[in-house]
């Protein structure tokens, strides 16, 4: 099965919340407004005027390559398959809209994984470009002169770029916990300045979206993500640690192809990726439905890729499309190398997902609690439905019930 | 009168780093301080939790060494419990973190430190077919850098250039007269930078293949790994292998032509000793070759410490002679202490405002979140320079016969009719190059770690994990995991009470290396490579960045050390509108 019927079946599956089927009316309407953004942007001075074409043809790679990328990325954002000719074409504008990526309280990993890539090569090929403008960790400039680049940046693309950033912002202490350039300023004051003449923010990765690891408990530095600080402006958030770098290329396309934020869940995700849960679409989904569990690391379910629910696994909780994209270029993900999810894409994970206990053995409860309301009763609806039948995993989830409601 | 430079940021790094370096009137700096401007406190957050889940946790201190700080933290968690893991799990950790220095190593000579080396608008001006030639002075058998494709790079760079938005590659110190290589050499090492964006893809293909994904693999608990479906299927191992063929390749016909390459035209700056700074040096040891168990088990690299670059002299390490230092750095506390006792609250002095708008910082005091770590009371430096000194004077066969071999090649290039000698490595481009040089051990041995796993899966061994009874280990214990990250060594020191964290405490790579003066007036071992160099433009810092970039900062990682009950300093105060 190829990349674009593994995701149309995924859109399609029983359980998934996500409107795969709009009709006939709502695509054309939508295909007049991509076409006239795409003409817009034809029109527009080019940002940065690397050919999508010479690319590919350096790198070897056919026009039918491309044209079968356009249409794996087409199913990715839930689009049929009439769009391909759209999202061509999309890709090949991507050199038109500016790129400002910053960091701030991060570890870089957002920026490595999009080094890294993953998806389709070409992925990253369209990543290189469109117009990068600034990015701390490869840009050539240092000190003054890179300080001074991004001022001129910001100036010259005022209301068109989109602000990419890595990394929560540190509020106690006002602010000083991260300062940046000669002048000594804050974080905070810092995303505000780039933010602040931007079309949309994107924020990538959980510490940008949802504060992440700094703000685990007892968030020492009093970490938040962007949506915290950030008001006024279109917030698109790509959680996940790191973002998978399939769901920000997904992203800026869909900007390119609209001028507009895709379509969002409440923890302003966009639904082509977070629309559904690991669980939906496991490859160990059935062991889970044969009440198959791995029961010990080296087991021997572990040898028979059994279900890792017990493990302490958390895909039945966590809204990200590892399960169907993979990472580094599809090679792998956590569960097929053998370890439960962790629930990296969720709010406040940390203290509540990333142990290797199901949720019921829990030892470790984050002092200060901080439940993320929505999803966890989701999750737990969904596995009490799920567990049915299975005598022995309805009992875990009765459990598991009973010690979340404490 | 001198002249005060700041440099923040400090690009092509991991994390956020500020130097300031005062020049005389030759350009010649005087003074340097390394300060660190971001904090997190992970080890507080660390705290309460489950140890077998600190694993996960402590990985997020950077996600560039990622899978290290994952692998020191479960063993210091296997080291209090005392359980030693099985044959498989080792050789796949070993394979894990290989990787991850083939992926660390030439990510950061091209991508992070080539621009320091190679001026890319010079490669506009070379001659394709003369370049192509060159590349043969360095190698029998180059890699990618034929005429076709150097042109065709070429092209792709004018076209580039020429429609005027240089994006990442703007305002750069391009034309700085410091850069010295030919325009034929430019371009074949901008080809190899471009090529490297590639070939590092595979090496992260590697990592996933046992790790599930990179950066932040997923696959290591405590007592093993869990990848086993991943190590039993032969499919698998062998796209290891021939991913890591691939990777040797491009070690050996780019990456360590370039870096002889770069070091012949260097060569001055390598012989007069430029950005040699402290010269004494620590490794903790790392990849074990056998299974028995902690600490006793042979290593790849040695451990040891050697001080003043006197290599006839190899000290035997001693984790309890290490220490921390606060008096530079924003923390309140007065002794040196140990990291099991490792205790600290933040005492932020800020920066100093002065009428030109500038912040400076107030190097007389306390300028850093870098704590400054002591071994038995000396300053020293880690990482791959380190580890070659260490297994000079440890007289480790493997480690000379690549160090000798590459400083023999230098001798020849430069027509000393004997091998260069190994002063040279205490210098910026010795750092550099001993990058490089382990990178070509790394690819060689880890083809027989794989033919050694596969061969003990074969055996009918599938062992992956070692069962421990975690209520009975876990209600008073402390251990520490102790090894070399691609930056230098590494430790997480961990104190288990009741089957929770009590305290936990990581002293990391570029702790050791960015770190601010210490209570003795004794520079850091950034601040100490940078004094003496002459700067040859001081609006185009180029010489700061070169040696700093030498060392490979990874600034994250060195700062997260922070208790809870610190005390916060001035007001607390949100804006949260945007200023537009």
């Amino acid at each position: 099965m190829d990349r674009r019927d593994a995701l149309m079946k995924m859109f399609s599956a029983k359980g998934v919340k996500v409107n795969t089927n709009r009709g006939e009316a709502y695509y054309s309407k939508l295909k007049e407004t991509m076409q006239k953004r795409l003409n817009e942007l034809r029109n527009a001075p080019a940002a940065s005027k690397v050919d999508i074409n010479k690319v590919l043809e350096a790198e070897g790679l056919t026009r039918r390559d491309f044209m079968k990328w356009a249409s794996a990325a087409c199913a990715a954002m839930m689009l049929p398959a009439s769009f391909t000719p759209l999202m061509a074409e999309a890709a090949e504008l991507m050199n038109r809209v500016p790129v400002i990526w910053i960091e701030l309280q991060d570890c870089a990993g957002n920026s490595e994984a999009i080094l890294r890539s993953d998806a389709p090569t070409i992925d990253e090929l369209i990543l290189e470009t469109i117009s990068l403008e600034f990015n701390e960790t490869l840009m050539a400039a240092a000190g003054h002169q890179a300080e001074e680049h991004l001022d001129e940046a910001m100036k010259t693309f005022a209301g068109k770029y989109l602000c990419v950033v890595e990394g929560s912002i540190p509020l106690h202490m006002d602010g000083q916990y991260g300062t940046i350039g000669a002048k000594g300023e804050t974080f905070e004051e810092h995303l505000l300045r780039v933010a602040g003449s931007s079309a949309a923010v994107v924020a990538v990765g959980t510490c940008a979206t949802f504060g992440g690891v700094p703000a685990a408990a007892p968030n020492p530095t009093g970490a938040v993500g962007v949506q915290d600080i950030v008001k006024g402006k279109p917030i698109i958030n790509i959680p996940a640690c790191p973002a998978n770098p399939a769901n920000i290329t997904g992203t800026i396309l869909h900007f390119v192809l609209t001028g507009q934020v895709p379509e969002l869940d409440h923890l302003n995700r966009p639904k082509f990726a977070f629309g559904y849960r690991i669980h939906d679409n496991c490859e160990r989904r059935a062991h889970f439905d044969a009440g198959e569990f791995v029961e010990a690391w080296g087991d021997e379910g572990a040898e028979n890729n059994w279900c890792l629910y017990k493990m302490g696994c958390k895909g039945p909780m966590t809204f990200n499309n590892c399960s169907v994209v993979r990472y580094n270029s599809g090679t792998n993900w956590p569960i097929g190398a053998g370890h439960g999810c962790i629930g990296c894409s969720e709010p406040q994970f940390w203290d509540k997902y990333a142990q290797e206990r199901p949720m019921a053995d829990t030892h470790f409860k984050a002092p200060t609690g901080g439940v993320e309301k929505t999803v966890d009763e989701f999750g737990l609806g969904l596995l009490t439905v799920a567990g049915i039948g299975i005598g022995i995993h309805a009992a875990i989830s009765a459990a598991a019930g009973k010690k979340e409601e404490v | 009168m001198g002249k005060h430079i700041i440099v923040d940021p400090i690009t092509r790094i991991e994390g956020h780093l500020r130097i300031e370096a005062v020049i005389d009137d030759n350009n010649v700096i005087k003074e340097a301080y390394a300060s660190s401007t971001l904090f997190r406190g992970i080890e507080t957050i660390l705290k309460g939790r489950d140890p077998r889940d600190a694993g996960l946790l402590a990985m997020r201190i950077c996600g560039v060494c990622t899978g290290t700080h994952y692998q020191r933290s479960i063993e210091a968690v296997e080291h209090a419990f005392n359980v030693t893991i099985p044959k498989n799990a080792r050789i796949v950790r070993n394979l894990l973190q290989g990787a991850l220095y083939l992926h660390d190593h030439t990510v950061h000579f091209y991508h992070l430190h080539a621009l320091d080396w190679v001026d890319i608008t010079a490669a506009l001006k070379a001659d394709p077919k003369a370049a192509a030639q060159e590349a043969f002075n360095w190698t029998d058998k180059p890699w990618g850098v034929g005429e076709g494709e150097l042109k065709t790079i070429q092209e792709r760079l004018t076209k580039f250039v020429k429609q005027g938005r240089l994006g990442l590659f703007a305002n750069a110190y391009w034309g700085n007269k410091h850069y010295k290589l030919s325009n034929e050499q430019n371009l074949i090492a901008v080809a190899h930078y471009l090529q490297a964006l590639d070939m590092q893809r595979e090496a992260s293909k590697m990592m996933a293949i046992f790790g599930g994904k990179m950066p932040h693999p997923q696959s290591i608990v405590v007592g093993g790994v869990t990848c086993v479906q991943d190590i039993t299927n032969p499919a698998r191992v062998a796209e290891f292998k021939s991913l890591l063929n691939k990777y040797t390749q491009f070690v050996k016909r780019a990456y360590l032509a370039d870096v002889l390459m770069a070091g012949t035209v260097y060569a001055d700056e390598a012989l007069d000793g430029t950005g040699g700074g402290l010269k004494s040096f620590m490794s903790y040891g790392d990849f074990k070759l056998d299974d028995t168990g902690f600490y006793k088990a042979a290593q790849l690299f040695p451990s040891g410490v050697v001080l003043n670059g006197d290599l006839s002299k190899l000290i035997p390490l001693d984790q309890s002679k290490i220490t921390e230092d606060v008096s530079h750095a924003w923390y309140k506390g007065k002794t040196n202490l140990h990291p099991y006792e490792g205790k600290t609250e933040p005492e932020y002095t800020g920066l100093e405002k002065k009428e030109d708008g500038m912040a400076y910082l107030k190097t007389k005091e306390k300028y850093s979140w870098i704590k400054s770590p002591l071994y038995d009371d000396n300053r020293v430096e880690v990482g791959p320079l380190a580890r070659i000194v260490i297994g000079l004077a440890a007289k480790d066969k493997n480690i000379t016969k690549y160090a000798t071999s590459f400083l023999a090649k230098l001798g020849d290039k430069l027509n000393l009719g004997k091998a260069a000698p190994v002063s040279v490595v205490f210098s910026t481009v010795g750092r550099t190059a001993a990058r490089a040089i382990e990178t070509e051990l790394m690819v060689d041995v880890m083809m027989g770690w794989v033919d050694e796993l596969a061969a003990n899966v074969a055996s009918g061994d599938h062992s992956t994990w070692t069962e421990f009874d975690f209520d009975k280990v876990s209600k008073d214990a402390k251990g520490y995991g102790m090894a070399e990250a691609p930056r230098g060594g590494l430790g997480h020191w961990v104190v288990i009470k009741d089957g929770k964290i009590e305290n936990y405490q990581a002293v990391v790579p570029s702790t050791w290396n960015a770190a601010p003066i210490d209570y003795k007036g004794r520079l850091g071992a950034y601040e100490a490579a940078l004094i003496g160099t002459k700067v040859a433009d001081p609006e185009q810092p180029l010489e700061i960045l070169r040696t700093i970039h030498s060392f490979d900062p990874c600034i994250a990682c060195a700062v997260h050390i922070v208790d809870t009950k610190g005390k916060e300093l001035g007001s607390f105060k949100v804006n949260t509108s945007c200023s537009i």
